[in-house]
């Protein structure tokens, strides 16, 4: 019952709010119930039972059972943690949007805990249709979000992103549908049922086809290159809090997605397209970072800064051992927390400016102290300084990597490097030297307030935190890592035999 | 008191004055007094629990390590890393100098930082400094070694772009971290490959391993590679020496701590540490060894021209860091850490000098405008003359002693040459010709200091670290006398057994008769060379001058750091930023967006009622999506 009441409380919240008049209300009742929803949240937590692989907190009825088809959720160690980030950040982005949202303040919380329930809800879902439902119900709330609150580019990417998701999205409906259709000739009863689609024996070509289907929706979502060039431009125009979103939660779907679906779904499939990922990945690595190190814009910056880090995800999980895997779960989280108090802070300096190119700014620490701390703290993260969250999960993945492959994790190495330069720099001109063109006009430009101050610390603390006690976090992932590892060295050699 | 508390006093007191003077004390507070206590008596507690643990490890029956386990860091999968601390008789001498020399830096620092802006924030990073050096000595495993060792890069940044107003500075500390990023992903590679090998990076499991030498190119000679990279990058070795002149943008005090004392030893320190796996990789011991002793010799010449005091002694150290890798390369690891110490005493004194010398002539530190300033600067010029007779090798100066280890043991290790013995000399005579140079410059001659500036000493509590200093540069190296010295008064030679616990050397071979002719060899010609520079630059400017006209190509090349900054400019990083801007404008743009809009197109054109379609109208596509999902199902479930 928690499970459910954890994933669509956001729901319920998010249509009561549109009844009330007045937006202060709105916005205060928002902040409480979306902490409430953390506090709700951190039941499954405290009662998660890290010893063992199997789901947790299942749920099962039927849905339409002609089509196999189940309301049917749970959880285990690999999505405890992302439920876990989705419901600490969604009271951050209500926080941090208190002034950045000025219209439709209603309907914009309304769309961000619609959003919540679907991120949520593809998390949990074990029934292959309802995380497709859930996968598809996040394009609408997103693409509302982009739309009405974005840049000025804001339909031209949203567009851009909804087309994209959809593409993706409908060689995946094809591949659950053909799935269930196995299902019905192999286990005599049509199933959407994940674990049902587990026991089936399916034959090499139509694993390839099938993972592939997966695999381009997932890698659309990630993104992976040559499929990202719609995130800098959904960043680039979405609102702060939409950035986030985006940035903090949605395009871990897409590496959840491949962990949860298309790799044990598909174990031949994997064994031979795996190469080619991982190539991907390093490539994304060090094209992303390469990128972003041109970027005039900062948004675009640590847009492409995605790319880059994603492809460490990428890279840990193709990777195949517990290294690569349990990394590429941490910097999933770890990327949610830097990079989204990255678009954060991007958004309080915007606020203040209505600019983003980083060449107005310069001598930034001199003006705005607090800030430039904020800022410096969440570069460490991000370029996996030892002692912070980043660095537990680079590490691990590079080394899961390199023990998959010397030459590809010596590449990807490279983008310890990178990733320094890009960051650094940026750093560099905004905050140091004389005061730049930009802020010779604005003296007045004053350091962050309660509120921000507010918004930014719960991540700085989690960024130590999961730095230098990473096992409090791990611990719980080992189990259902070991497992889902387990079974798909299982299957290959089964299959191969 | 248990060990534990004493480790835990003597990491964490320096990491409690961060805390304090950073986040208590405002941030703009310019009580300079104030936080320069604060964070000094920090450094003296832990140098007062260094002080306890190391009295602990020289006693009688004393045990041979000290070993605190706090917790379980990493734990996945196969590999493990806890956050464990060892003192032992190799990070025993480490935390004393660390906290001897950071007292003695932080309280320096009161006197020399009494007019910034920023005071409390420059102690905070110089205590964040301390800690993090102390876990890169104290980790008991390779990675976390790796935490202190990207921790002490990140102060260093922190501290060399300190004045950030100005760009020229923030940039150099970029530059910094940057150029040791590279030599750390070479180092991570190295831990991985040792983890691979032997499947953990404990120190202490790694050294019960036995270690069969691996003469060609396996995999073991690629992790001692891959982590001797790293070295080059943290201890400024060719090629990546690049990024430590930059480095002395950072107030000096900083350049003595962390760049000539401490952190830069680090790459010494970890080799020393990990001598059994070195040992048995002779290809990557004759690497270390030749670039030591080319650094010692390049880096000594570009130090011959320098103008800036500090680029001198930056590229002084460079060149003494050069020394300790080229006896650490041939096997002499006691050798190596034996100058590591003796160099932090005395390059921590001329930094520091150095300093007082800016600090008196307010802020000028081009030593052409300097000259007999030993009238005006007495201690500072009393305690400077010791660093300065300790560097050139001078007899009974601590200097002389390990430098001469080294270059013996070059001589007669089997792992040492001829040749690298001859480039060890060759440097030493041109370091004692920059380093009296200098100090011709500096305090001998006549005074070309400009009128309007007033020359003043430095205030005590900026001299009386210089004594302290002058004093360990002077008495710093008995505890390693040679044997062939020692024998005739019947000093033992205490550095060698100290370390014999840890540490195996290779061993040398070589007569008495030899060992003296080689230690003649290289007083006589550094104090000739000295004689020369002394000559030159106090008596004969004009000869000079002459001689700058004849050889000016070379004098311009030498003068210019033979334009090796310029070289990685044009050949790394401007086609680097091509390249990415290449990417970006070209390919990311051009080619995989237009191919997306290309395929949308190709749809589009696929048929006149397929247009009527792709209209854009959202809600129409999610019709379609359900359309077609019920068409299959409908398929499927009639077949």
């Amino acid at each position: 019952m928690i499970l459910s009441l954890v994933t669509f409380l956001p729901l319920v919240v998010g249509l009561v709010l549109l009844f009330f008049k007045s937006d202060k209300f709105v916005k205060i009742a928002a902040l409480l119930l979306a902490v409430a929803e953390f506090v709700l949240s951190l039941a499954l937590l405290k009662n998660f039972d890290s010893t063992t692989a199997s789901l947790q907190f299942v749920e099962k009825y039927d849905w339409i059972p002609q089509f196999g088809i189940s309301y049917f959720i749970g959880l285990d160690g690999i999505s405890l943690w992302l439920i876990l980030l989705t419901t600490f950040l969604t009271p951050i982005i209500v926080l941090a949007s208190w002034n950045a949202i000025d219209k439709k303040i209603k309907a914009f919380h309304a769309a961000l805990f619609i959003l919540q329930t679907a991120m949520l809800g593809a998390f949990v879902a074990i029934d292959s249709v309802l995380f497709f439902v859930f996968w598809e119900l996040m394009l609408v709330p997103m693409f509302l979000l982009v739309g009405i609150w974005g840049g000025e580019k804001r339909i031209y990417a949203a567009y851009k992103f909804f087309i994209y998701t959809m593409v993706g999205s409908i060689f995946m409906l094809v591949a659950i549908i053909t799935l269930m259709a196995m299902a019905k000739t192999q286990l005599g009863v049509m199933s959407a049922s994940l674990l049902d689609f587990y026991k089936l024996q399916i034959p090499l070509q139509a694993q390839h086809l099938m993972f592939l289907a997966f695999a381009l929706a997932f890698a659309i979502k990630v993104p992976i290159f040559p499929l990202h060039t719609w995130l800098p431009d959904a960043h680039v125009q979405a609102p702060t809090p939409g950035s986030v979103i985006l940035a903090g939660v949605l395009l871990k779907l897409g590496t959840y997605g491949f962990i949860r679906f298309a790799i044990p779904l598909f174990p031949l499939a994997v064994e031979y397209f795996s190469i080619y990922f991982i190539i991907l990945g390093v490539f994304g690595i060090i094209y992303g970072a390469l990128v972003a190190m041109v970027q005039p814009d900062m948004k675009k910056l640590v847009a492409y800064s995605s790319v880059s880090h994603l492809g460490y995800c990428v890279l840990g999980i193709f990777a195949l051992n517990t290294e690569g895997v349990t990394g590429s779960l941490y910097q999933m989280l770890n990327h949610g927390i830097s990079t989204g108090a990255l678009f954060l802070l991007v958004g309080m300096i915007y606020e203040r400016t209505h600019s983003r190119e980083i060449a107005n700014y310069g001598g930034l620490a001199k003006v705005m102290p607090l800030f430039a701390i904020f800022f410096f703290i969440t570069t460490l993260s991000s370029i996996a300084v030892p002692g912070t969250n980043g660095f537990v999960g680079e590490f691990l993945i590079l080394l899961g990597a390199f023990k998959a492959n010397k030459i590809a994790a010596a590449l990807a190495a490279t983008g310890m490097v990178l990733g320094a330069v890009y960051m650094l720099w940026m750093y560099k001109r905004i905050f140091f030297g004389l005061p730049g063109k930009l802020l010779t006009g604005h003296h007045e430009l004053k350091d962050l307030n309660k509120r921000e101050v507010m918004v930014l610390v719960p991540l700085m603390i989690l960024i130590f935190v999961m730095g230098i006690f990473p096992n409090l976090f791990l611990d719980k992932t080992k189990a259902s890592i070991e497992g889902f590892l387990k079974n798909n060295n299982q299957m290959q050699v089964s299959l191969n035999k | 008191m248990t060990d534990k508390f004493l480790i835990a006093t003597m990491l964490l007191s320096p990491l409690i004055g961060f805390l304090i003077n950073g986040l208590l004390v405002n941030y703009n507070n310019k009580s300079y007094l104030r936080s320069g206590i604060v964070a000094t008596v920090a450094a003296a507690i832990s140098f007062l629990a260094a002080a306890t643990l190391f009295l602990k490890l020289l006693g009688v029956s004393a045990p041979e390590v000290v070993k605190a386990h706090f917790f379980e860091w990493i734990n996945v999968g196969q590999f493990k890393a806890n956050a464990a601390f060892v003192v032992d008789h190799i990070s025993g001498i480490m935390i004393l100098i660390i906290t001897g020399v950071g007292t003695l830096i932080h309280l320096y620092s009161i006197g020399y930082m009494s007019h910034d802006e920023k005071p409390a924030k420059y102690f905070s990073y110089l205590n964040l400094f301390l800690f993090n050096m102390l876990i890169l000595v104290l980790g008991d495993n390779l990675l976390l070694l790796f935490v202190g060792w990207e921790g002490v890069g990140l102060c260093s940044y922190l501290l060399i772009g300190f004045w950030f107003t100005d760009s020229e500075k923030a940039k150099a500390g970029m530059k910094a971290f940057v150029v040791n990023r590279i030599g750390d992903a070479g180092f991570i590679l190295g831990l991985f490959l040792i983890f691979i090998l032997f499947k953990t990076v404990e120190f202490e499991e790694l050294a019960k391993l036995t270690y069969a030498p691996e003469l060609g190119w396996g995999l073991l000679t690629f992790a001692t590679m891959f982590l001797f990279i790293g070295a080059t990058g943290k201890s400024a070795q060719i090629p990546l020496y690049v990024w430590l002149p930059d480095a002395m943008a950072g107030p000096t005090p900083v350049s003595a701590l962390i760049h000539a004392a401490t952190m830069v030893t680090a790459g010494v320190y970890m080799i020393v540490r990990l001598n059994f796996m070195f040992m048995a990789t002779p290809n990557t011991m004759m690497l270390i060894a030749t670039i030591g002793a080319l650094t010692a010799v390049f880096a000594a010449s570009i130090g011959l021209f320098q103008n800036d005091i500090k680029k001198i002694l930056a590229y002084s150290t460079v060149s003494q860091l050069g020394y300790m890798f080229l006896g650490v390369g041939v096997g002499a690891f006691k050798a190596g850490m034996f100058h590591l110490m003796t160099h932090a005493f005395f390059k921590a004194l001329m930094f520091l000098g150095a300093g007082s010398v800016i600090h008196g002539m307010h802020e000028e530190q081009d030593v052409r405008k300097m000259g007999g300033l030993s009238k005006k600067m007495p201690i500072t010029y009393l305690t400077f003359l010791f660093g300065w007779l300790a560097i050139i090798g001078t007899p009974l100066f601590s200097g002389f002693f390990s430098k001469d280890e080294i270059l013996w043991k070059t001589f007669a290790s089997p792992m040492g040459s001829k040749f690298l013995w001859f480039l060890g000399v060759l440097g030493a005579a041109l370091t004692a010709f920059y380093m009296t140079r200098l100090m011709a410059l500096t305090f001998w001659g006549k005074s070309r200091v400009d009128k309007s500036v007033h020359v003043h000493e430095s205030p005590i509590v900026m001299t009386l670290p210089l004594v302290i200093l002058a004093v360990l540069s002077l008495i710093g190296g008995w505890v390693g006398i040679p044997e062939v010295i020692g024998h005739i008064f019947s000093i033992p030679n205490g550095w060698e057994h100290w370390l014999s616990k840890q540490v195996v050397d290779a061993a040398a071979h070589g007569s008495h008769l030899e060992e003296w002719l080689t230690m003649a060899t290289s007083v006589i010609l550094a104090g000739c060379s000295a004689y020369c520079a002394y000559f030159i630059y106090t008596k004969k400017a004009d000869a000079l001058e002459k001689l700058k006209n004849q050889y000016g190509k070379i004098y311009n090349i030498i003068s210019n750091k033979y334009y090796i900054d310029e070289l990685y400019q044009k050949t790394i990083v401007v086609p680097l930023v091509l390249l990415s801007k290449w990417f970006w404008s070209f390919v990311d743009v051009k080619i995989v967006d237009r191919t997306t809009y290309l395929l949308a197109d190709i749809v589009r054109g696929a048929g006149s009622s397929l247009r009527l379609m792709v209209n854009g109208n959202v809600q129409q596509y999610a019709l379609y999506i359900v359309a077609g999902m019920v068409a299959v199902l409908v398929v499927i479930l009639t077949r």
